[in-house]
């Protein structure tokens, strides 16, 4: 039997395009390597409880009613109704410097506010740029890197304030270090700055379940411990997939989700060499602490805190295993839901080394893990009331965890620095979606699998 | 199809992608993109509903005609003469 599509990946951007195309009648199937879904945004239990991976929050939100923006549009093109995601808003998050905190919500007026209070001189410079950002279209998939760096020092001469702005932006989802592309920047601050952040109360799975709930009503294929060994090419086109297992599915053309070089990897030796298809190498460690009260009893009430100890920003791999001058302070209890969480957490994160956690000796890994959770823990405790004291459970995740559940090389989670943006590959039925295609964020990947699958797919012909 | 069932398969369709939208006061001269919130993905549902519920192929070319409910139901009534409407 040849199926429509192959899908390599049940996370977001797979799921999203696997919906497009059962719903008008395609054949398709979706292959997971892992025991289950989602991928860079996943979910597990560990000790009783349901963790996520990756989600912090949803950003692009949109309350109920909004018509535009990307939630919506994903809303309609899954033929899903705004209650079906469960969205609640956050209570409100900072980004935190050196002498200045800035904070925001889901209401862009009081950024701008914040900002003009805190930076009097730059506020013109800050609506001028903010101008520059509603005229970009993000639709334009032909277009080529833009330093953003360079963008914003046109309009805001204080550089303080111009890591401030990006520090959110790129630990929420920069491939590249110290830099942006601007269409990047563009679709980041959209989706944190201008539209903002939510979260379901049962976290990501409220998503993935409802994404394979309707893929399967809609006679979509998922097959799970299902790794794609190889593609299976004859120099120009794929043919279909070779299983870990050996088994070999045909397709009629195959999308990808699993990252753009670790695709080309899969077609084998022989591929023309493409500067595009290099890994990125950010990567994270993440913490995360069980508490035994919500946060906001013992005087904790913001979502997401995004530190820095010092003046100047460090975007880029760490040096050090983890980089604790920075830093992303997460509460998932924080967002406006209509009943308390089961439990109070906390989840910090810093940027890490992939090289070092990688090839670390097994019996190393757990005790650095310790380590610099109680390192991560400590630099944090400047920002945030101390709650170590409240810890009932831990768990921390490294680039290695990420490389051994995802695939993605380097453990990366924002994918390679320059991204695909059209989907192609030098393969005429081969498909790019997901996190190298260029639509980040939660939202951004669903839009990412639906578009690709729009736009090669799903043709009308 | 007769013209009014034509027209009452586009708003089924209309219902459909953009079920958020009020569709009471359309205004069949008028371009639906002033009416309501519909971009190019929107359209294309359109033309995908289509094919997929009466199989009808619209060329890319004629995109173009899909413009009003007036416009459109023109288009379509050739097109769906001997089809029977599901709504």
């Amino acid at each position: 039997m040849t199926y429509d599509s192959i899908i390599i990946g049940a996370g977001l951007s797979g799921l999203a395009a696997g919906i497009r195309l059962a719903y008008y009648g395609k054949r398709v199937c979706i292959l997971e390597r892992h025991t289950t879904i989602g991928g860079l945004n996943s979910f597990y239990r560990l000790r009783g409880r349901n963790h996520d991976v990756g989600l912090h929050a949803v950003t692009n939100y949109s309350p109920p009613g909004g018509k535009k923006g990307p939630l919506n549009k994903i809303l309609r093109q899954l033929r899903f109704q705004w209650e079906d995601f469960d969205l609640s808003p956050q209570c409100g998050s900072s980004v935190v410097f050196p002498g200045h905190t800035l904070r925001f919500n889901n209401q862009f007026d009081y950024f701008e506010t914040q900002i003009a209070a805190q930076f009097p001189q730059q506020i013109d410079g800050f609506r001028q740029l903010v101008s520059e950002i509603d005229a970009h279209n993000i639709g334009d998939l032909g277009q080529t890197w833009i330093s953003t760096r360079a963008r914003m020092a046109a309009r805001i001469s204080d550089p303080l304030l111009i890591n401030m702005l990006l520090c959110p932006l790129m630990f929420y989802g920069s491939p590249s270090a110290h830099d942006m592309d601007f269409n990047q920047f563009v679709i980041m601050f959209r989706s944190i700055y201008q539209e903002g952040f939510a979260r379901p109360h049962q976290g990501v799975r409220l998503i993935l379940k409802n994404l394979v709930r309707k893929f399967k009503s809609l006679g979509g294929e998922l097959k799970l411990r299902a790794g794609v060994k190889e593609l299976l090419t004859d120099g120009k086109q794929v043919s279909g997939v070779m299983l870990d297992d050996g088994q070999i599915l045909e397709a009629k053309n195959v999308l990808s989700s699993a990252g753009s070089a670790e695709t080309l990897q899969m077609c084998g030796a022989d591929v023309p060499h493409d500067d595009r298809f290099t890994p990125g190498d950010i990567s994270f460690v993440e913490t995360i602490s069980v508490l035994d009260q919500p946060p906001a009893e013992f005087g904790h009430d913001e979502t997401i805190v995004f530190y820095n100890d010092s003046e100047d920003f460090y975007y880029e791999q760490s040096k050090e295993p983890c980089d604790i001058r920075s830093g992303i302070i997460c509460s998932p209890n924080n967002f406006e839901y209509d009943r308390p969480l089961e439990e109070g957490s906390i989840r910090i994160t810093a940027l890490a080394n992939p090289d070092f956690w990688m090839n670390l000796p097994e019996e190393k890994y757990i005790e650095q893990k310790q380590y610099w959770y109680d390192q991560i823990l400590e630099s944090s405790m400047r920002f945030i009331p101390d709650f170590r004291s409240h810890v009932v459970d831990i768990d921390t995740f490294t680039p290695r965890t990420i490389k051994k559940f995802t695939g993605h090389i380097n453990g990366c989670v924002y994918g390679a620095p320059q991204k695909i943006l059209d989907g192609t590959t030098p393969f005429n039925n081969l498909f790019l979606c997901g996190t190298d295609q260029g639509f980040l964020g939660i939202i951004g990947s669903m839009l990412s699998g639906i578009s690709i699958a729009n736009l090669h797919l799903l043709n009308p012909k | 199809m007769a013209p009014e069932q034509i027209r009452s398969v586009i708003l089924d369709i209309l219902a459909r992608i953009a079920p958020d939208e009020d569709l009471s006061e359309l205004d069949d001269s008028v371009p639906f993109r002033e009416q309501m919130e519909l971009d190019s993905m929107d359209f294309l549902d359109i033309v995908m509903e289509l094919r997929k519920l009466y199989r009808v192929q619209i060329p890319e070319e004629d995109y173009g005609e899909l413009g009003t409910m007036d416009s459109t139901v023109t288009y379509l009534t050739p097109l769906l003469k001997d089809a029977e409407s599901t709504v």
